[in-house]
Parts: structure tokens; sequence; C-alpha cells
């Protein structure tokens, strides 16, 4: 159910590994729970970010939620599409609603992030709290 | 925390798996598929609410109606059966207990419809009772008694005439707004208003509690065709916010007289005393202070109720309530400003996220409420209904 050439992070973002850099979006999962978003804020192009660290915020019609980067570098293109249309986060969640690549500094980072297995199993349980 | 109550649809929600909240004390769909989805349902077809956590507060005897002109700044005395009034309950000093409809069914029986809150909106029923005084008049909470479903959105006199018959075959497109009736959907006794809180045309059914399932129910099955959606509280706020509609708690309270919001046409100072008559009286005579506005923010994020609004850096206000407005793909927000910051065009910043996100004050209601759209009324009489005057 989540593609299986991607990474996933405990809060919800994926990660696809390029041999330049890291694109990152938010699972379908996070997009079904947010619902409906409707506003999105992103860092700038150029900008260093840690692993961890929010690069951005999105906003659906009852809620605000953050989004965290799954690694440490320097952002390369924000999905500026995003700006006017941040339904693709709900429609295409994996593809056209990407959010941010990543030019990374330790690419060893991305590998403490769950597969799509793993993911899978960390939704159910959190879905059981 | 006190536990949750359910509405009689409770089931039926979980259901169609609707996601559900806590709201006012009880447990309610927020959504059933996505809220922007609900929206259009209710602004293009037709759209039906589980509006059974409202609060129904039975006045009767011979005293009724003075009673409730004692209550509430609105005049009643001169309410014919069938009519519906908006109007509050306020507190001596002004501030509003909850706003609310009064439906005169007879002389020495009326209804009062309030907002939900917690234990059958027991706040409001206190309220009554405390004040009642000398007058003639049992008053009754009749909230767990009764269900009740809005059907809202340019179909839905179509549809919910298909069902309903009213007393003395009158057809359904004679109730005009603000009037009720009792009648009977499909054998099942109803009292029906031409009323609503989406800014469409639409009804408001109430009936008793056990009967609400089926009622609910044949709608969404005759609906189907029609396009008809069950519809949460997340859509119910963005079509009242695009209309500018008072949400109690949010853009009122017990701090915000009606004379600030925009709800003084329902205070009627020629009338016999009513509960906070002389405060309002002195707040007309002084000016307002402060003042309910709309706002345009054009980007930067989605005000959200108790944000900061600054001019200059000084706190001039707050916001009430803030939203994505899905008929006009914009953002806007109602904002309490003192009174200086209120003129159209006045620039204002709201603190969203630690950030100053720019913001102008613009005329309410954002859409036009159907009854006001009279010169776009040739177009929707064609069937463009999608196309909405938009005011700025």
């Amino acid at each position: 159910m989540y593609p299986k050439e991607l990474k996933y992070t405990k809060t919800h973002e994926w990660a696809r590994e390029t041999e330049e850099f890291v694109m990152v979006g938010i699972t379908s999962f996070a997009a079904e729970e947010l619902s409906d978003i409707v506003y999105v804020e992103l860092r700038s192009e150029g900008g260093k970010i840690e692993k961890g660290s929010s690069f951005g915020t999105l906003e659906s019609i009852k809620a605000v939620s953050d989004i965290y980067s799954p690694v440490s570098g320097e952002i390369r293109e924000v999905n500026s599409k995003l700006q006017n249309q941040p339904e693709l986060l709900n429609k295409d969640p994996y593809g056209e609603g990407w959010i941010i690549s990543i030019i990374p500094v330790e690419r060893q980072e991305l590998n403490g992030l769950m597969n799509a297995e793993e993911y899978e199993k960390f939704v159910e349980e959190e879905k059981g709290k | 925390m006190q536990e949750l109550l359910l509405t009689p649809l409770h089931e039926e929600h979980l259901k169609l798996k609707a996601r559900m909240i806590p709201f006012d004390g009880f447990d309610m769909p927020v959504q059933y598929t996505s809220i922007i989805e609900e929206h259009f349902a209710i602004r293009e077809k037709v759209g039906i609410f589980d509006v059974s956590h409202m609060g129904e507060i039975e006045l009767r005897g011979k005293d009724a109606l003075s009673f409730t002109d004692y209550l509430v700044p609105n005049s009643v005395m001169n309410m014919r059966d069938g009519d519906i009034k908006y109007t509050q309950l306020c507190y001596p000093h002004g501030g509003q207990v909850d706003d609310i409809f009064v439906y005169k069914i007879e002389d020495d029986f009326v209804l009062l419809v309030v907002n939900a809150s917690p234990n059958y909106s027991i706040k409001d029923f206190n309220w009554i009772l405390q004040n009642s005084g000398i007058f003639d008049v049992e008053i009754s909470n009749k909230s767990p008694d009764y269900g009740e479903v809005a059907v809202q959105g340019p179909v839905s006199e179509k549809l919910t005439g298909l069902l309903v018959k009213l007393e003395g075959g009158i057809p359904l497109k004679e109730l005009k707004r603000f009037k009720s009736s009792y009648g009977e959907f499909l054998g099942k006794r109803i009292l029906i208003s031409h009323t609503g809180y989406t800014g469409e045309d639409g009804f408001e059914i109430f009936c008793d509690a056990k009967d609400v399932v089926h009622i609910w129910n044949v709608i969404l099955t005759e609906g189907k065709k029609l396009g008809i959606k069950p519809c949460g509280l997340g859509a119910r706020d963005t079509t009242r916010f695009e209309v500018c509609y008072w949400l109690y708690g949010n853009d009122i309270d017990k701090t915000i007289n009606p004379l600030e919001t925009g709800q003084g046409w329902t205070v009627k100072f020629g009338k016999d005393n009513f509960i906070g008559k002389e405060a309002l009286l002195q707040i007309k005579e002084r000016g307002i202070r402060r003042k309910l506005v709309g706002l345009y923010v054009a980007t930067g994020g989605i005000p959200r109720h108790k944000m900061d609004v600054k001019k200059d850096g000084k706190k001039v206000g707050y916001i009430t309530s803030g939203n994505y407005c899905p008929s006009l793909k914009k953002v806007y927000a109602m904002a309490i400003l003192d009174l200086p910051y209120t003129e159209k065009e006045t620039k204002v910043d709201i603190i969203i996220r630690n950030r100053d996100v720019k913001a102008e004050v613009v005329d309410m209601p954002f859409v036009k409420p159907v009854n006001k759209r009279q010169e776009n009324f040739t177009e929707l009489r064609r069937g463009n209904v999608s196309k909405r005057t938009e005011v700025h």
C-alpha cells in the first residue's frame, strides 16, 4: 500500500533517493489525516536544513502540521506548484505532490528510516492509539 | 472530562465512516469524505447535516410570548404563528449567553432553538429558568427528545418537497424563509422550517428523536440522484463562514455585545424592558469601541481563533474566525478590532506562527447568501449555480 522504493519517517514523510538528491513528501496516510490541504508554506531554495528540523508547514481547514526533513543538507528545489495547488498533496502525494528535494550531506542518515513494510506496521500502531 | 453525548444518528455516522470529533459536549462528525467536497455539495446541489445536537427549549403557557420578549432583544410580540426570528440571550451587561432562533408556534407556545452546549444546552436552559420570575410559563428542556436534520443547497426544496407534507396541504415551496410549519415526513410528524446556517436555500426538520434515523436515511437515499452528500461540521463551518454567519464561542460570546458584531438590527430599543436593555442602550449612546470586521489575507497562512491582530506592532484586536473559503479559493478572517482600525481597506497584521501576516479590512459577507444574490438571480435561474459574486 506504501510505495516499496521509498523510505519513511515516524513523522510521516517519505524520502526518494536519486543519484544527486533526495526528494521528500508526505505519505498518503498523513495526507488523509490532514485532509483537504489548503495552504503550504515552505523554506526557501538554497537554505541549509538539519535532519529532523521543520522545513515547512501544511494547513488544512481544520489542522496545522509541520513537516520535517529526513536528512541534513541543502534545499535544492521546492515544488512551486503547491503554492497554488495545495490539493496535489492529497491527490498525488508520491508524485505531483512532492514537496522538496535536498542535496544531502550524509546519505547514511537515510539508513535509519523505515521501509514500506515497517512504515505500514508503524501506521497500524499509530491508528490503534 | 464529562462523557460525550451521542446524537440519535451517531451509529449512522460510524457506518458512513465519518471522522468524529468532540463538539459542544457531543461526539460529532467533522467530515465524511472531504470538507471541500461536502462544501460544494451544499453550494451546488444538496447536503444533509445531523444537527440533533442543537438544543430545543419549549416555553408553554399564557406568558410564553411576553416572557420570550423579555428574554431577547428582538421583538417577539408581533410574531405570527409560524414566524421565526434570529436573536440573542443577553446578560444584563449586554454580552451574550447565546444566539438563538425563536419559533412562535402559537400564542401560548414558543420553541427556542439554541446552540448545543454540554449536558443538552443546560447553560441556556438554566439561564432561561432563573429569569422566569413571575411569568406564567412552563419551561422544558426538550433537547434530548428532538432529532434534527438540516437539508441545505439549491435542490433542497426539490428533494424535501417530495418527502414532506405540510399541514393544511400547503406545498413546501410556499413556505417562506424564516417560516415554520408542522407536517408529515412519510407519516412521521415533523416541524419543518425554511432556515439554515449555510447561506444556501434550505430546510431544517425537527422530529421525534426516535424517527430521525429513518428520516436521515430516506433523505440520503432519495437524494442520491440529486447528488446529496452527508455533511459534517467542517463544511458547516466553511459554508457559514463564507457568508459570515456568527458562530457562538468564536465570533460572539459573553464578552461581546450584539452592537459590536453587526447583530444590532436584532436589538429593538423601542420595546419594553428586556434583559441587557439598559447596558446596550448605554453602549449605543456612548458608541461602540470595537467592531467585528472581515479581513482578506492574500498569503501567509490561515488565521485561527484568538490570534492577535496588530497595527504598527500594537495589538488592536483578535481573530474570531478564519478559514479558507472553498467557493472563492481565498483566505478570509473575521476579527474584533478597535474602532479606529475598522474602516474598509485598513491594513493590519495578523500574528500567525510568530510572523506578521498582512491583512486588509473588507466588507462582509465574503460570499453573498442566496437571498442577497439578486443580481445573480437570472444566472442562477439559468442553472449556472456555481457562479457567484465575489464581494471584492
